[in-house]
């Protein structure tokens, strides 16, 4: 790094090496989204009875809370956060509906108030982050126990069980005329609010920028507590809101339920491309991300696979994902290198005419991977 | 030219990761196929398959060999699933796949009452045969429950075996679980009955409470022979209570010469049935329970049987069972261990 123009120089080359269809058509996520098909297709081609509608109805039922979580957890993993007590609030948010039900609210109420529980409990995380500064993986470890705590110590080895049928049935219908069931209805209108919200506002944006260099975006003029006690919030009110769905998916509150929950969402965050490291990710990985780690344990369980080696795949799976990551960074970054000081060499009788194309967000990638 | 190459080296991982998920899903696919050719060589769709709490619980292992067995000899196919944590909806998911695969007949021990009823009657609409055995659901949602004792049963064993082991005259002690323990309560009340009906002599002197909990129980029979210098037997219908007893009994002077019973599982109970501290205690056995609960699922798919009181149905080595109320069937008396047995359970 003598000539920091040179650096420069190259990245915007870059950009402009490869075509349009290549940069779009050669990410991380459209692999997964690659990968995603090609399951469905072995599955479907190999799998006796996974070609029913009952295997999509089923499939994406169980799959729903996870859906929902990964949602704000992309966007708290881009600003390099963590939020593992999603599970955990999750089952608070379950007691809490049975335990205000069975008190004789109406149900609409006792879901409204276990969501704001949820959201409640997000922003006790947001705080202990953003304003006694905490991190973010230390913090949720404890709330992590201390929601299951709460949830298990109010309902105790009870459960509490007889929601009203007409919500119950509401949880497990189908959009009439597909296997497809109702709650996917919500999960796409909250996928396209968070995915606007994401990758099309100056707020999803800040996000990456936090998520490269949380000083660098201080400086920028970004509230960078604030976005971050957003999100807490956000996930905590959606994990309520999974909860109030999974308590009447399986007609019952307990203080167990969605145990262990909260890493199904992460390897799937992480496999649909998120970077752990904050600054990196898109929704629609994400989104296919998960529906691969459930297509293949569906697909799995019903040849007949047990659930250690199941686990035992979706490991590999993941630690393969992680590890491609850091390969193709390695790769790329050796490259850029490699065709920079050629470049350099090269511009310093050509000029550097004709580069304002260039736009910001492929210009922060480069500069994420040189680092 | 140089980004080509580039994208030829991102090309070939990317094309790696994805050979070994092909590998990976390619197993699963094979696994698949010759689970589902095994499934079609079974006749008249008598592929059952057993759900226990969880799976790696030596319990179920000896309940669903029992199933096993049982399926053998009547020509089904017999598959053991389940989830490694004992929750009712990680459950939920097997029930659904066992609905998609369509089998014949779902064996389950709920780990929830409610939580997996509409899984269950899910699948019993898509035609699978729902029986529970060891822990039932409300029975609105299954089929058959194979009950594997009743109160009275339980009462009568245990009272039975301290009769005979004190000479049917003298002092006992019952060393129980909580003090409002639902189950040991009606035990015991069945159990004082059956002393004051047939067996006079026999004084129950006190019932005390261990909590379930080790060191309690433990300590409570520390206690109870002290308090009681004449007493003759301990009961403890609990497996945690006549554990503990038995640790105590083992290493006290009062070895051989005080008897006690109860409820114990051999694993439990082995090296005190080995030293002589323990003479003969009660359980079911698990695996006629699990070889009991397969015939009735057999009976259930072939249409034999649908559950009605007063149905009857054969099973195997166990003989003839008829289904009682609340379409439950019950394995009948407990099992009785001892030295002479103890070497064939592992459980």
């Amino acid at each position: 790094m003598t000539v920091v123009t040179d650096a420069a120089t190259a990245r915007v080359y870059q950009a402009h090496a490869r075509p349009a269809w290549r940069r779009l058509l050669l990410t991380r996520e459209t692999a997964i989204i690659a990968l995603l098909i090609v399951v469905i297709a072995v599955a479907l081609a190999s799998v006796r009875n996974f070609d029913s509608p009952l295997t999509v109805t089923y499939l994406l039922r169980d799959i729903a809370p996870i859906l929902l979580i990964a949602l704000p957890m992309t966007l708290i993993i881009i600003t390099e956060e963590i939020d593992l007590s999603v599970a955990s609030i999750v089952g608070l948010s379950s007691v809490m509906t049975g335990i205000l039900t069975q008190a004789g609210l109406p149900f609409p109420l006792a879901a409204a108030l276990a969501v704001v529980v949820g959201a409640v409990a997000g922003a006790f995380n947001g705080f202990l982050v953003t304003v006694v500064g905490l991190p973010s993986l230390a913090v949720t470890i404890g709330t992590l126990a201390l929601f299951r705590g709460i949830a298990v110590g109010l309902l105790g080895t009870t459960a509490i069980t007889g929601f009203p049928e007409e919500w119950t049935d509401l949880a497990k219908a189908n959009i009439p005329g597909t296997p497809v069931p109702m709650i996917m209805i919500v999960f796409v209108i909250l996928a396209a609010v968070f995915a606007v919200l994401l990758h099309f506002t100056p707020f999803g944006r800040s996000l990456y920028a936090i998520g490269l260099n949380k000083e660098a975006a201080h400086f920028s003029g970004i509230d960078v507590g604030r976005a971050k006690f957003t999100l807490f919030v956000l996930s905590g009110a959606v994990s309520g809101f999974a909860g109030v769905y999974f308590t009447l998916l399986y007609s019952n509150a307990r203080g167990d339920n969605a145990m262990g929950m909260e890493l199904q969402v992460i390897a799937a965050v992480l496999l649909g491309g998120v970077s752990i490291f904050g600054g990196r990710g898109a929704l629609h990985g994400v989104i296919a991300g998960v529906l691969l780690i459930g297509t293949l344990g569906s697909a799995l369980r019903l040849a007949g696979i047990t659930s250690d080696i199941i686990n035992v795949i979706t490991g590999v799976l993941l630690v393969l994902s992680v590890v491609s990551a850091s390969l193709l960074a390695w790769l790329h970054q050796r490259r850029s290198a490699a065709v920079g000081r050629r470049r350099g060499r090269r511009s310093a009788e050509g000029g550097a005419a004709g580069d304002e194309t260039h736009n910001h967000a492929s210009t922060s990638h480069q500069g994420r991977k040189q680092r | 030219m140089m980004g080509m190459k580039r994208n030829r080296r991102a090309g070939a991982v990317v094309a790696l990761t994805l050979g070994a998920l092909l590998v990976a899903t390619g197993c699963a696919g094979s696994g698949g196929d010759d689970g589902g050719s095994g499934g079609g060589d079974g006749d008249a769709e008598l592929s059952i398959q057993f759900l226990p709490k969880n799976l790696g619980n030596p319990y179920f292992d000896t309940s669903n060999a029992g199933g096993a067995e049982a399926i053998e000899e009547f020509g089904g196919t017999y598959e053991e699933v389940g989830p490694t944590e004992a929750s009712p909806t990680s459950q939920v998911s097997y029930i659904q796949t066992a609905a998609q695969q369509g089998v014949g007949g779902l064996v389950v021990s709920a780990n929830d009452p409610e939580a997996i009823c509409d899984a269950l009657d899910e699948a019993r609409s898509a035609g699978v045969k729902v029986v529970t055995f060891d822990s039932d659901t409300n029975p609105d949602c299954r089929d058959l429950f194979i009950n594997q004792a009743t109160a009275e049963g339980i009462a009568q064993v245990q009272v039975d075996l301290i009769a005979e082991q004190i000479g049917d005259a003298g002092q006992v002690a019952v060393l129980s679980a909580s003090a409002n323990a639902t189950n040991q309560n009606a035990w015991i009340e069945l159990m004082q009955e059956e002393f004051a009906a047939s067996h006079p002599d026999i004084e129950v002197v006190e019932v005390v409470y261990g909590d379930d909990d080790d060191q309690t129980s433990f300590d409570k029979t520390a206690a109870l022979l002290q308090t009681y210098p004449e007493l003759k037997g301990i009961i403890s219908p609990t497996t945690v209570g006549i554990a503990a007893a038995a640790r105590y009994l083992s290493t006290s002077e009062y070895k051989g010469k005080v008897a006690l019973t109860g409820l114990g599982t051999p694993n439990q109970m082995r090296e005190y049935v080995e030293d002589g501290t323990v003479t003969a205690f009660a359980l079911w056995n698990p695996a006629d329970l699990g070889y009991l609960a397969a015939w009735a699922a057999q009976a259930l798919i072939t249409g034999e049987i649908t559950g009605e009181e007063g149905d009857t149905f054969e099973a195997g080595k166990l003989g003839s069972y008829e289904v009682g109320p609340d379409a439950t069937v019950l394995l009948g008396d407990p099992y009785v261990f001892d030295a002479e047995n103890i070497g064939d359970f592992d459980f």
